[in-house]
């Protein structure tokens, strides 16, 4: 019981992109929306809100570690990218991209971050070789578990058996929620209407992916039904998104450093339309999970194109709910 | 993912060289959630009422460094950073002539995690001033 309700909160600053992006919000009113909140463990992607990166100043770190004190902040985890596509026609060999992570490592450290997020699509054998320089600067790289990927899958599986066999405290996940995607997204949905799929034709794979049908069905059936192209497109979302059981959360808990709070709507009533976060945090509580939730806010693509995007109150409402949840198990504590 | 925000409508204007309007030029922001390196941004494609713009036409200048797309294609240390309003300018004897006109921009951009490249595109209509 003890363990219950030692999860910690914080919020990934992709999730205020859109107000970012638009300028109006900066990196220090992202960070200060967070602490506003509760949320203060701070996730960031230097690519994003970092202008400069990786050729950042020493006065930008002074800068960051000042707003830390002031907002009483916890710098939580710096998503790398690694662009291995970064030369035209070539990929980067492992040693380049073993070169890139040492970059991200030390920035990380130097942000203050405790965890690196990796991309799913980066190789064990790449991850094998980075893990000394993870281990020199005391980061952990967790690769980003994301749907269409899902803690089953044979790549994800072969990551677990690398980190397992080499034994090192710094090479596990970083879970993405939407591996718990029950239903699509109602957002994403009436946008493909918006831009001219059918209606009828959207409810019914909606419906078809909610009762787990395999996706070859549903793609099939949509284009019997005479489907057009933004129907069919809709119909193999299914394949990009997972419903996974939210007992593995349990199971792979030693292998969990961070979680990426992934959602894409916050209901008036206060839950999220798509993903179960009333199994979710059961299911960490259960493991003893100490880390963070970070928010990754990710409706804003879906509906920037009709309406005006909320980041801020979208966040609010999804950590109402994560401390209703924890405290109808218990009783939460504050970071 | 934010497409309706790649052309910036209210920056267009004519390119004035020594007098003579050599082309037109808009600010452009990136389609993508995070910013990236120009060797990634595969091709910039504008069509302007209908009418595809040859891609050696094309300009782009983001800090004060002003590339060719084929110059980005190697360009390996400036960025395009995320939400960033860098410019595109088309080389087009007259630029735009006085009124109305339909812009469309697509950005390609070669993200690494993603099998193929990923496309934005934005069609506005702009007024151009006589």
């Amino acid at each position: 019981m003890a363990a219950a309700n030692q999860i910690k909160f914080g919020v990934s600053l992709y999730s205020y992109q859109e107000e970012y992006f638009l300028r109006q919000m900066s990196l220090e009113d992202c960070i200060a929306a967070a602490a506003r909140i509760g949320a203060f463990g701070i996730e960031s992607i230097a690519e994003q809100m970092m202008p400069g990166f990786p050729n950042l100043p020493d006065s930008f770190y002074e800068c960051w570690h000042g707003w830390m004190a002031q907002y009483g902040t916890v710098p939580t985890c710096h998503d790398a990218m690694l662009d291995t596509k970064k030369y035209k026609g070539r990929l980067l060999t492992d040693e380049e991209c073993v070169v890139e992570f040492e970059r991200d490592l030390k920035h990380a450290a130097r942000l203050g971050c405790k965890v690196v997020r990796v991309l799913c699509m980066v190789s064990p054998e790449i991850m094998a070789q980075a893990v000394p320089i993870a281990e020199k600067y005391d980061v952990k790289m967790g690769i980003e578990v994301h749907a269409p990927y899902h803690f089953d899958h044979p790549w994800i599986m072969r990551h677990l058996e690398t980190a397992e066999r080499l034994g090192t405290r710094h090479y596990g996940l970083v879970p993405d929620m939407g591996i718990f995607t029950k239903r699509l997204p109602r957002v994403a949905r009436d946008r493909m209407e918006r831009l001219g799929a059918t209606p009828r034709i959207l409810d019914f794979v909606c419906a078809a992916y909610e009762s787990g049908v395999l996706s070859e069905y549903v793609i099939f059936e949509t284009k019997k039904m005479g489907g057009n192209p933004l129907d069919v497109a809709w119909a193999e979302q299914c394949r990009h998104s997972v419903y996974t059981p939210a007992k593995r959360l349990t199971e792979y808990m030693p292998f969990i450093f961070h979680i990426h709070a992934k959602f894409y709507e916050m209901l008036d009533d206060g839950t999220e339309y798509s993903i179960p976060y009333d199994k979710i945090i059961p299911a960490l509580q259960a493991g003893g999970y100490q880390g963070y939730l970070s928010s990754e806010y990710e409706g804003n693509r879906h509906i920037q194109d009709a309406y005006a995007v909320d980041s801020v109150e979208q966040v609010r409402r999804q950590h109402e709910m994560f401390h209703r949840l924890c405290s109808s198990t218990g009783g939460h504590q504050h970071v | 993912m934010f497409d309706r925000y790649m052309i910036c409508a209210d920056t267009v204007r004519n390119l004035t060289r020594g007098g003579k309007v050599v082309g037109f030029e808009f600010g452009a922001r990136i389609a993508y959630y995070r910013g990236l390196g120009l060797s990634m941004v595969e091709d910039l494609a504008v069509t302007l009422d209908g009418e595809k713009i040859p891609r050696e036409c094309v300009r782009f200048t983001v800090g004060d460094k002003i590339f060719s797309l084929d110059q980005m294609e190697t360009e390996y240390e400036a960025r395009w950073e995320f939400g960033e309003i860098a410019t595109v300018s088309v080389l087009k004897e007259n630029g735009l002539s006085p009124g109305e006109h339909t812009l469309e921009l697509t950005e390609q951009l070669r993200v690494s995690y993603m099998p193929f490249p990923i496309q934005g595109r934005d069609r506005k209509t702009i007024v151009a001033s006589a």
